[in-house]
């Protein structure tokens, strides 16, 4: 058994991030837990430029934005152990990790935060009819493969899903070769950025074509094809206007999930729309000294937010293990009409600090308000040009409306369109 | 005078931007932009369009096969596929270090492209 | 040819022709014997066919009708089928089957099923009650009037088992022969099969070709087995609803079979399914959106908390569905040292341990079998990391530091483990090859962060370009030529 203040579980930029913060709020032994050979994780691949406007100030692609962090780490002496796997978190907030140079890890935390990022929807969620061969992989896998691999997982390719990560191997695949045939899209609007539409597809002359889907692939052993469908409303296949497309590749772009396999294994709730825990204002979950941040507590668009969110976590982590973090009655926050949820789901009253609350909405709105309100009373309301699911949303509540709010009560957000 | 709707791509937020142009073709406003990387954005749109190009470089005698690279600056938009090119002959030897020069001044466009990740 | 000198052709006393759970388990069986033996396999692997998708059942032997050779050896194979297991350290579980009645016409059915299996021999039967029905199975339909319960019935990993008893076959001597389609047979003092890798030479041939038992037995002249190919499509739902059915949980039977089940899997999972339809192409597995809705809307009835929202993958089997309705296993009317094990469709997987003991008393009548000194009826016991204790987990990566690198998240699967999958004996080639021995991507991400690395595995492990690893051979390939 080996003692640390803190043990962080993942070393990409979520994790970097919290440890990063906790060592400044002067936390002395740190140990960042990754299980991949390098840190930066899931960035080392995203080698295309977008990261870091916010936060640097600067256009930096994946590797870079990954690179100030590493490089940042390696200065302190906050313990960096790659190839390590998490396997089990217990109540007493002892982490058990596995890796080839250290065998069976025991390590006892007086805190831990949890930075496991996501995982892409494979295809099994999706009950696509048709064959099972080879040629189906998530946009994410393909990208390995291209970026770090240095391999073609295809020539013609479909992608399913406008997603950011679809709509960058668009380009990616098309840069590198490949006839990119179109990207699909089961809602009426895109999942991506705007930007990513504009210099991924139209760029291009990639079709993206909207409430559609793909129904069937065929080829019984690497994929020759896919059908591909309009859909209704209600998002089921249109009959009649089912369409043979040839392809070799089918790229999923789908959706990704937080991956909480450990949250869950240690008795975690999770949300049942971020799927990630349940957390306080400084990420703290429902389990006392364990906090959470970056794309396992919620999926991001920007990594500038997830940077921003674990520096939080960081931070309360640091509070925490000092024995100065504010825990008490609390309130809560709910998102309702148009606002699908919101992190934190609880505020403590007492909270030393005014709280940013994070949340996404449902569909795409134009010239809305965004309103919040408490016991009754509207706290805010704040008019907005452009709201799109693609797209994380913040408003910033003051501490002392928080402090003034009897216990439990509810904070709502929601959109007046 | 014409009137050109554009979405900014110069960073993530996507901003909705009008590119009023005269009928000498020169532009006369540029609105919605929140920035003036926006400004500078739309004005080029317009005239001259360039995008940053990333990809991969071929490494030699590494651990890696390839590392990532990057435009040091945006690129003309139709010279993509030629600047894939090049830098698809290029290679790089090991160990490369993030900003490392991989082609100077591809294709005479006045860019270099750099690495972006270090490769041992 | 096969690691022999040049020139020099054998003549295998017998030749199995397929290497599904059928031919695996014959395969084994014969092993104990001083004989010569190949396997003989179209794909890329074992257990590709039939074996590979089905219900993962252990029968208990009730439905077969009195005084057929299926309602005989499932009642057998089902009794030998916990030994088999526990030898070749193949997951088993004896959670027991219900026959669920939604109306007091199925009841009378219930009872018929009751009846038929105490004729056929099958222990641990009963008829349970709505009450008992509830308190055994929590999550049953409120509509669930009773059911016929049968404790002797239980859940097994199909390929698993395959795979562990052709690689105790091989370890006793039996030649293992992959990507080895038979073409034709030419007859003489003994067969010599054309195959896609070559010719082979047998005095003795069984037909475990599953599907294709038909074609192989016209290779010889027999046209007398006729086979409709039927498909069946399944949902496996993700462990975390794994515990909505305790037992395997059947409807009351029809024609086309024993209908839409809801069964936990011996990892598990949940599964649901089968659908039943006849069909032309013997090699169509597709899913089609009928065929799952159906499964849903059918599983819905038992389970009522089913729910795909929990579905990790949706597959599609095909089975060999004997016009006669009886397994069909004997000699070749047409060829004398030809034998037949065809028509095996469900309870097949069941019956297995007793067809290859069937089958070996048949070939004794014609051939020799004397037991070998050296048999060994064990495989060794794989590493599960997964199902250890930290201390073992401590040793075990000391030994062998590969045990300490996960590559598999979701199913918590070593480097080691793929390793050992790998160099088995007749070990994984492909990345399916290595989710069946190991469940590496069989979990929740269906091999979304793994199956990059266990590409990059098997081409260091067997040798070859990460470009010529397939998913399960032929043009399976995963990834193409270098991007520069």
């Amino acid at each position: 058994m080996t003692n640390f203040d803190l043990a962080v579980v993942g070393g990409g930029p979520a994790g970097m991030a919290a440890a990063l913060k906790a060592h400044e709020e002067g936390v002395q032994k740190i140990v960042v837990l990754e299980r991949a050979e390098t840190l930066g994780g899931i960035l080392e691949q995203c080698i295309h430029t977008g990261f870091g406007l916010h936060y640097f100030g600067e256009e930096l692609s994946g590797p870079e934005y990954a690179g100030r962090f590493i490089k940042l780490l390696e200065e302190t002496d906050i313990v960096v152990k790659t190839d390590t796997m998490v396997i089990d978190i217990a109540d007493d907030n002892t982490v058990t990790a596995v890796s080839k140079a250290d065998g069976l890890l025991k390590i006892q935390a007086k805190a831990v935060v949890l930075a496991m990022g996501c995982r892409e929807r494979p295809r099994g969620a999706l009950s696509i009819s048709g064959t099972r061969g080879s040629g189906i992989m998530t946009a994410g896998t393909a990208q390995k493969y291209v970026n770090i691999d240095g391999y073609m997982p295809g020539h013609e390719v479909v992608i399913l899903g406008s997603g950011d990560i679809g709509l960058i191997m668009a380009r990616r695949m098309t840069l590198e070769g490949a006839k990119v045939k179109m990207v699909c899209e089961l809602m009426p609007y895109s999942g991506g950025l705007t930007r990513n539409i504009v210099q991924c597809l139209e760029d291009f002359d990639i079709p993206l074509k909207l409430s559609t889907t793909v129904v069937a692939t065929h080829g019984k052993e690497r994929l020759e094809g896919v059908t591909i469908a309009k859909v209704d409303d209600r998002l089921q296949p249109i009959p009649g206007t089912e369409e043979y497309v040839p392809c070799d590749t089918l790229m999923l772009s789908v959706g990704l999930i937080p991956e909480n396999e450990l949250s869950k294994n240690s008795g975690l709730e999770l949300d049942r729309i971020t799927n990630g825990p349940k957390v306080d204002e400084y990420r703290e979950t429902e389990h006392s000294g364990v906090f959470a941040c970056g794309n396992v507590l919620q999926v991001h668009d920007l990594v500038d937010y997830v940077t921003e969110e674990s520096q939080i976590a960081g931070l309360g982590a640091a509070k925490f293990i000092k024995g100065e973090k504010v825990s008490g009655d609390c309130v809560y926050t709910n998102g309702v009409s148009g606002v699908r949820y919101i992190v934190p789901q609880r505020i403590n009253r007492e909270t030393d600090a005014d709280v940013k609350l994070y949340f996404r909405v449902g569909a795409v709105y134009r010239d809305a308000s965004i309103v919040v309100e408490a016991n009754g009373e509207t706290i805010l309301s704040k008019k907005k040009k452009k709201l799109c699911p693609g797209e994380m949303e913040y408003v910033l509540i003051k501490k002392d409306v928080i402090a003034n709010l009897p216990k439990d009560s509810v904070i709502t957000v929601r959109v007046e369109a | 005078m014409e009137k050109r709707e554009l979405v900014c791509v110069a960073c993530p937020l996507g901003c909705g931007i009008t590119v009023s142009i005269d009928d000498n073709g020169f532009v006369s406003e540029v609105t919605g932009n929140t920035c003036k990387r926006g400004d500078t954005y739309a004005r080029n749109e317009v005239t001259a369009p360039a995008r940053s190009l990333t990809t991969t470089v071929r490494v030699d005698g590494g651990k890696a096969y390839v590392v990532p690279v990057k435009s040091a600056g945006p690129i003309p938009k139709g010279m993509m596929f030629q600047c894939m090119k090049e830098i698809n002959k290029a290679s790089i030897k090991a160990p490369v270090k993030i900003g490392d020069v991989v082609i100077k001044d591809i294709l005479g466009t006045g860019v270099d492209i750099v690495a972006t990740n270090n490769a041992e | 040819m096969f690691g022999r000198k040049k020139g020099e052709i054998m003549t295998y006393d017998v030749a199995i022709v397929g290497a599904g759970v059928v031919g695996g388990l014959i395969a084994r069986e014969l092993s104990r014997f001083n004989i010569s033996i190949s396997l003989l396999e179209k794909c890329n692997d074992m257990a590709m066919g039939t074996t590979k998708a089905n219900s993962a059942i252990v029968h208990g032997g009730f439905d077969a009708l009195n005084g057929t050779l299926k309602a005989k050896l499932n009642v057998e194979g089902t009794a030998l089928m916990p030994k088999v297991c526990e030898k070749l350290h193949v997951p088993f579980k004896n959670n027991g089957s219900l026959v669920v009645a939604f109306s007091d016409s199925e009841m009378e059915h219930v009872k018929v099923l009751y009846e038929r299996g105490i004729k056929n021999g099958v222990p641990g039967l009963s008829i349970i009650d709505r009450d008992e029905l509830r308190r055994i199975e929590p999550n049953i339909s409120e509509e669930a009037v009773g059911a016929l319960l049968c404790e002797s019935a239980g859940i097994v990993c199909p390929y698993e088992l395959t795979i562990a008893a052709v690689e105790n076959a091989v370890t006793n001597g039996v030649e293992f022969f992959r990507n080895c389609e038979v073409k034709s047979i030419e007859c003489g003092e003994c067969y010599t099969l054309k195959t896609t890798a070559g010719d082979i030479t047998a005095k003795y041939i069984i037909n475990a070709a599953g599907n294709y038992s038909d074609k192989l037995a016209s290779m010889v002249g027999d046209n007398s087995i006729d086979l409709v190919p039927r498909k069946g499509e399944y949902y496996l739902l993700d462990k975390s609803v794994g515990n909505l059915a305790v037992h395997t949980i059947f409807q009351c039977p029809n024609e086309m079979g024993k209908g839409i089940l809801v069964t936990p899997t011996v990892d598990g999972n949940l599964l649901i399914g089968p659908t039943a339809t006849n069909i032309d192409d013997k090699s169509d597995t597709t899913t089609t959106p009928e065929g799952l809705r159906d499964i849903v809307e059918k599983a819905l009835k038992s389970v009522p908390a089913v729910s795909t929202r929990n579905a990790i993958t949706s597959f599609a089997g095909v089975r060999a569905h004997p016009v006669c309705d009886d397994f069909i296993i004997g000699w070749c009317e047409k060829s004398e040292h030809f034998l037949n094990v065809a028509g095996v469709e469900s309870p097949g997987l069941s019956a297995a341990p007793a067809i290859a003991i069937y089958v070996r008393k048949i070939l004794s009548e014609k051939l020799n079998l004397t037991e070998k000194e050296s048999y060994s009826d064990t495989r060794p016991k794989p590493v599960r990391f997964r199902h250890m204790t930290d201390a073992e987990r401590e040793e075990l990566i000391k030994k062998n530091p590969a045990y300490g690198r996960i590559i598999c998240r979701c199913e918590t699967i070593t480097e080691g483990e793929i390793i050992d999958a790998i160099k088995a004996p007749a070990g994984a080639r492909d990345v399916d090859g290595v989710k069946r021995r190991t469940r590496a991507g069989m979990g929740r991400c269906q091999g979304g962060f793994c199956g990059s690395k266990v590409v990059e595995i098997l081409s260091r492990e067997l040798g070859v370009p990460m470009n010529e690893i397939t998913k399960f051979g032929g043009e399976s390939k995963i990834i193409y030529e270098r991007t520069k």
